[in-house]
């Protein structure tokens, strides 16, 4: 594992070509306030940052916007990077990190989404993101609403949970062009997934890009890569020993 | 009542553009007119509970009004942390339509009985809860939910009063025994059999559909120092609310429902009403007893037991 100050050295100049400010590694330091933080959190702060940076359509301004694109954070734990995205973007105040899981913070080691502007669901138990992310698809579709879209991130190992087979199972049979999925693939899922993850969504109709979980372009253009009828798939791969 | 659910929602569905049907292929069939005229909001998953509450709960926070329909068993218990998750926890609200019951379909065995699914759906916050007790009910009380915004719970059955009591769920007064008597509150179908159980006994009966939440200002104002509960699920799921209206007041409660042990027996839904002590003459037992204790402390004479049984 790489010591804490290599990677985020790395992070700040991974977000530095994008944002001249280096703004996610400050503030995931104030978040980490002297703790250790499990590689999980530094295994997701790329993809985060390259969809709060270049793919979503949302601000503070459009959060409670109907036609805004919704990003669902079903791995609740990698909330780390998550509120410093947040706090890098607007959504909340940099002062809300110094007090994460405080007594009278309003974020804590999952994310509500009643106490957190931008959350769009309170997760922690694995495997609901996915089933909340296939409803709102289907409520859009149903009012009309045919230019946002659905993002959900869930971990390798989070696939565990059979809730997750069911969502993919019916968005495929459903169609439902409005929905990606990332997978957060640090090979951590206990019994693994031969074949890789993708096949488990492109056996059901999804479409699937697996790319480099660091590289900020292939990110974007995986993420950017729907066909536009079917569901996607992201699986965004990273170094196991690096981010669990 | 499934069938004035069915035609009440397919009205919903078309009078309504906010209403959404979630089902898990039950009923499916008879949704097939309404799904064909609105396909995106009438939405059967498969056989998928998960997933049903988890669509519900993400149709509610893009501004629909979901209804969640399946076999209380797999509606409730088999995907009970998406009720909590993905619908409470995210402030989304549904409302969830049963049927079954604790055993409309007795002689399909334990995997389709449901007496706990009040109590369950009792453990969470600010849920209404229906229980009607007549298909006529059914119409008045699943538009009133659906148009209001919180989540509920509409428990249907296959067994019913002779008579419907529409209203909004607070107690109806049935039968006035007069100052003094016992108060028993009838819920959903229990009430006709209560009613026969007691009979010429000193007993005031009450009825509602809504046991949450529950009408207590109606039950402290019928209700002298003895109460007795008769609910069409589990024993005593109303009894801490009765405790709670009743604290500040001396008084004796028995709570009859179905009992919590697994009867690994078939037959009929009456058969399973007598096994419980739900039918007349088991009631009429239980209450007498509770009215007399002295009585109860007797070791019964087979002539006694004779007469109940």
């Amino acid at each position: 594992m790489n010591s804490l100050a290599t990677i985020t050295t790395r992070v700040a100049e991974a977000a530095a070509p994008l944002d001249g400010r280096h703004p996610i590694a400050p503030l995931l330091e104030r978040v980490r306030a002297g703790r250790d933080f499990g590689p999980n959190v530094y295994s997701t702060l790329d993809v985060l940052w390259v969809l709060y940076d270049r793919i979503l359509r949302i601000t503070p301004a459009t959060a409670d916007d109907p036609d805004r694109d919704r990003f669902l954070l079903s791995k609740g734990h990698a909330v780390a990077g998550y509120y410093a995205v947040l706090a890098a973007k607007g959504f909340v105040p940099p002062g809300w990190l110094d007090d994460q899981g405080g007594p009278e913070s309003r974020l804590g080691d999952h994310p509500d989404r009643t106490l957190v502007p931008g959350v769009e669901i309170g997760s922690g138990s694995l495997g609901h993101g996915l089933g909340l992310a296939v409803g709102t698809a289907l409520g859009l579709r149903a009012q009309g609403l045919l230019d946002p879209r659905v993002y959900v991130l869930v971990g390798d190992a989070e696939l565990d949970e059979g809730s997750n087979h069911e969502a993919i199972a019916y968005a495929g049979a459903a169609g439902l062009g409005n929905l990606t999925a990332i997978v957060l693939d640090n090979a951590s899922a206990t019994h693994g997934w031969s074949g890789g993850p993708a096949t488990r969504f492109t056996v059901n109709g999804w479409t699937a890009a697996t790319v480099d979980g660091r590289d900020h372009d292939a990110l974007y253009a995986a993420l950017t890569g729907q066909h536009g009828h079917r569901p996607h798939v992201v699986v965004a791969v990273v170094d196991h020993e690096e981010g669990r | 009542m499934r069938d004035s659910f069915v035609d009440t929602t397919t009205t919903l569905l078309a009078q309504e553009p906010r209403t959404a049907l979630v089902l898990a292929d039950i009923s499916a069939a008879l949704f097939t007119a309404a799904a064909e005229r609105h396909p995106d909001r009438v939405l059967n998953v498969g056989i998928r509970e998960q997933l049903m509450l988890g669509v519900a709960g993400g149709l509610a926070l893009t501004g629909l009004r979901p209804i969640v329909h399946s076999y209380a068993p797999f509606l409730v218990e088999r995907a009970y942390e998406q009720i909590k998750l993905d619908l409470d926890h995210q402030a989304a609200r549904a409302v969830l339509v049963s049927i079954g019951a604790s055993f409309d379909r007795a002689s399909a065995g334990r995997t389709h009985l449901s007496p706990a699914d009040v109590a369950l759906v009792d453990t969470l916050s600010g849920w209404t809860v229906h229980v009607p007790g007549h298909p006529d009910e059914v119409p008045g009380l699943l538009r009133t939910t659906v148009a209001a915004d919180g989540s509920a719970y509409l428990r249907l059955s296959t067994l019913s009063n002779g008579r419907p009591y529409p209203g909004d769920g607070d107690l109806v007064l049935v039968r006035d025994a007069g100052a003094g008597a016992a108060l028993l509150v009838a819920v959903g179908p229990t009430l006709d059999a209560a009613l026969a159980a007691t009979e010429g006994l000193p007993v005031t009966v009450a009825y509602t559909h809504r046991p949450r939440p529950f009408d207590t200002a109606g039950l402290r104002t019928l209700a002298d120092n003895e109460v007795i509960l008769v609910e069409p699920y589990l024993a005593g799921t109303s009894a801490r609310v009765v405790a709670a209206a009743l604290a500040d007041r001396p008084h004796r409660l028995l709570a009859l429902g179905v009992g919590r042990e697994e009867l690994r027996r078939y037959g009929s839904a009456e058969d399973h009403l007598r096994w419980h002590g739900l039918d007349p003459a088991g009631l009429r037992r239980s209450v007498t007893g509770f009215l007399t204790p002295a009585a109860a402390d007797r070791t019964p004479t087979p002539a006694m037991l004779g007469q109940y049984v």
